[in-house]
């Protein structure tokens, strides 16, 4: 199953590195990973997208607790969480493209955040199945380019990660 | 600048001081000469010069091994720190706690491809509990401080600790922390008290109960507690190869050691048991053979270790106990004085079954008139030394005899390389152990191949007069090898001959020791005997034992097998 893990963690040079060669020393998934400062400039956050059997998770978890930089670690899908990522797509708007790309823009409601004659820039947020359904429902053949950032989650209520 | 200002390679120094270090090992070079300028003006600790670095990470995680203590080991940048990988990596396999100091070329030339720079930090990482790239000064004393916390609390494990040389250079104050708290590192060493009961309970109530422990006890320094324990309990007691001696072996509740080469006994007794109690082990491949197969035999696992991540990895555990092997025998020690438990009359018939186990004399093998038993000569050795020797091994067929044939009483005696089999530890395993135990006996049981991967150590040992009776096993092949070659290759022996041997009593000579050839059976108590005389006390003795090429080791469980699919000695 897919899991989206949140952890925090010391932001210091090489914590991104013993995260990721944690994952590929054990073979373990990664779909995406993300990382940035947190409000407190001493602490990383850190989502990783992954997929595994529940014992593989539970590996992972206990994994990523023992690596001595990480400070806490939470498996989103343990409770209820909102998850969002960001995709700019760059797709073909000349004349053939352009009436149909700004309406699919606004049924997946994205912005339309550069234009020139023969392109639209578009962003568009959501969960990662979103952003999926979306490049899925246009035509292949208009897209130019896309940047997706990898999925960050925070839990629902009074869910809280934090030191 | 104050007048207690001191270079960053005395505040290395002082730190090794404040931690109490007796031994250092290690080798110089560039990026170390201020380190080991400090060295040399310094007689708080010993520095043993080795021949290899790798040799110095082996001697200084043996010194841990054999005393409990954080070892050190010191090298330089580039070559010298790739030279310490294998021996760091066996410690992190092992869970030895050790601290490296590498040199590492100066701030301001990292990234620039400068002589002797490596990314140490970045090829160690997956090998170490944890390591620091030191870049200022400043962090010198609170990074050592960390090294050692973390290398000797919770798992233990190797932490190393990089040095820019010029950071050795500059100066400034010295002050070394008296506490230290890492927000992210918190091990648990309690064990929680309903799951403790619990297990407890379980194990009173068991019909077939089983204690298999590991590693972990002997690291945990929790023998005490695990025989106190199950001698209550009356229970029969198993042993990884890394436990051996965690519970005395000569004690009649233990069944000999389980897994590829464990006894008959021991491995069906896991197997048939109903309760299993796992202490400080971790059910690794070698241990438990196929998981699927291990668990067709129903039964409830209770499983104590500090490591969170080893409980559930390969085993489904039902009661799963985390915290420090001693604080959780301790409790369910004084939980057992309370309980009223019927004197295990109900274990009889569980050890009337072990008792026809036991009666395969798997280990039994026949001694012959010509040719050495390789067995014959670790039980000789057991003879002589009275059981009461530090053992080192190297890895192979010898140390598996070793292992099954040389009855542990005490932890802390069976040093090996465990985990990664590492060829190569032996000699300088047995450096760390006659450092730290002078006056003891410590002899190397090691093989013709192995025995060559660290033999430039015979310098270090002359150097040092360090009197280590080494006990090859020479059969002239790397047994081992040759033997799943046997086994599972149609006898194909490729590439595991030993052409071209050097003749090792001449070697052993001219390194200034004392070298014996022993070609007769009839010869190898006597020789033994003179190896261990107070005339050869202060001297390394080379023995080089010719024993039957075509010795293989029993009992076997193949690769991938459940083990009660073994192989015996007289199955072939
Ligand atoms: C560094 C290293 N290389 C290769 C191996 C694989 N290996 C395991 S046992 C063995 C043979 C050891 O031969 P020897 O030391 O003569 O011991 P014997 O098995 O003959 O007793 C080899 C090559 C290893 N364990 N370590
Ligand atoms: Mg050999």
């Amino acid at each position: 199953m897919r899991h989206i893990i949140s952890l925090l963690m010391e932001n210091e040079s090489g914590a991104l590195s013993r995260v990721s060669g944690l994952f590929s020393a054990r073979g373990y998934n990664i779909e995406s990973l993300t990382v940035a400062p947190t409000e407190d400039p001493t602490l990383s956050r850190m989502t990783i997208v992954t997929s595994g059997s529940d014992e593989i998770i539970e590996q992972i978890i206990k994994q990523l607790n023992k690596l001595i930089d990480v400070v806490k670690v939470l498996d989103l899908n343990d409770g209820r969480f909102i998850e969002r990522e960001l995709m700019i797509v760059k797709v073909k708007a000349n004349a053939q493209y352009r009436d149909e790309m700004k309406r699919m823009c606004d049924i997946f409601r994205g912005r339309i955040i550069d234009v020139s004659d023969s392109s639209f820039t578009i962003e568009i947020t959501g969960s990662s199945s979103k952003l999926d359904a979306y490049i899925e429902s246009i035509d292949e053949a208009a897209i130019l380019e896309t940047v997706r950032t990898g999925a960050s989650g925070i839990g629902r209520g009074d869910r809280i990660l934090k030191v | 600048m104050g007048s207690n200002y001191i270079s960053g390679a005395e505040i290395v120094i002082r730190c090794l001081h404040e931690e109490k270090v007796k031994f250092v090992f290690g080798y110089p070079g560039g990026a170390v000469l201020n380190i080991y300028d400090a060295v040399f003006q310094q007689n708080k600790f010993k520095h043993v010069l080795v021949r290899h670095e790798q040799a110095a990470v082996h001697a200084a995680d043996a010194y841990s091994r054999s005393t409990g203590k954080v070892g050190v080991a010191l090298v330089t940048s580039g070559p010298g720190a790739t030279n310490a990988v294998t021996g760091i990596a066996t410690a992190y396999m092992d869970s030895i706690p050790m601290v490296i100091i590498s040199g590492q070329v100066p701030t301001y030339a990292i990234g620039q491809d400068a002589f002797q720079e490596c990314d140490t930090v970045g090829i160690t990482r997956p090998c170490v509990k944890h390591n620091f790239l030191v870049k200022d000064i400043k962090d010198i004393a609170s990074t050592m401080k960390k090294a050692f916390y973390v290398a000797a609390s919770g798992r233990p494990g190797p932490v190393l600790v990089d040095i820019p040389k010029d950071i050795t250079a500059e100066k400034y104050e010295f002050s070394y922390p008296k506490t230290v708290h890492l927000r992210s590192y918190n091990p648990i060493i309690k064990g929680h008290s309903g799951q403790i009961k619990k297990a407890l309970l379980l194990l009173l109530d068991a019909k077939r109960p089983m204690v298999y422990s590991g590693g972990g006890v002997v690291l945990g320094d929790a023998s005490n507690q695990l025989t106190k324990f199950v001698r209550t309990l009356g229970s029969p007691i198993t042993s990884t190869l890394m436990g051996l001696g965690g519970f005395p072996a000569s004690d009649k509740q233990f069944l000999g050691m389980l897994g590829m080469h464990g006894t008959y006994e021991a491995n069906m007794a896991m197997q048939e048991c109903d309760v299993l109690l796992a202490v400080g082990a971790r059910f690794d491949d070698r241990v438990i053979g196929n998981p699927e197969h291990f668990l067709s035999k129903p039964k409830t696992i209770i499983h104590i270790d500090i490591d969170p991540s080893s409980i559930s990895k390969r085993v489904k555990i039902d009661v799963p106990i985390v915290g420090d092997v001693i604080s959780v025998l301790t409790e369910l020690n004084d939980l057992l004085s309370k309980e009223k438990i019927k004197q295990n009359a109900s274990l009889k018939p569980w050890f009337k079954e072990i008792d026809q186990w036991r009666s395969t004399n798997c280990l039994n093998f026949k001694n012959d008139k010509k040719l050495i038993k390789p067995q014959f000569v670790i039980q000789t050795l057991h003879k002589i030394t009275k059981g009461d020797a530090f053992i080192t091994s190297d890895v192979g067929q010898h140390q598996m005899w070793a292992a099954q044939y040389y009855p542990f009483d005490k932890p802390r005696r069976w040093i090996n390389s465990g985990g990664l089999g590492t060829m190569g530890v032996g000699l300088p395993y047995a450096m760390g152990t006659q450092l730290a135990h002078p006056d003891a006996k410590v002899a190397c049981v090691t093989g013709e191949a192995s025995i060559q991967m660290c033999i430039q150590e015979l310098s270090t040992c002359k150097q040092f007069h360090l009197p280590i009776k080494i006990i090859n096993l020479n059969n002239r092949y790397m047994g081992m090898v040759r033997q799943w070659q046997e086994f599972f290759y149609g006898n194909r022996y490729a590439e595991s001959y030993m052409e071209a041997l050097p003749d090792f009593v001449k070697l052993a000579e001219s390194y200034g020791h004392v070298g014996m050839k022993i070609e007769k059976p009839s010869d190898v108590e006597p020789a033994l005997k003179e190896a261990f005389s107070s005339k050869l006390k202060e001297r390394l003795v080379f023995m080089d034992f010719i024993t039957d090429q075509k010795e293989n080791v029993f009992p076997m469980v193949p690769n991938g097998k459940g083990l009660s699919e073994m192989i015996i000695a007289e199955d072939l």
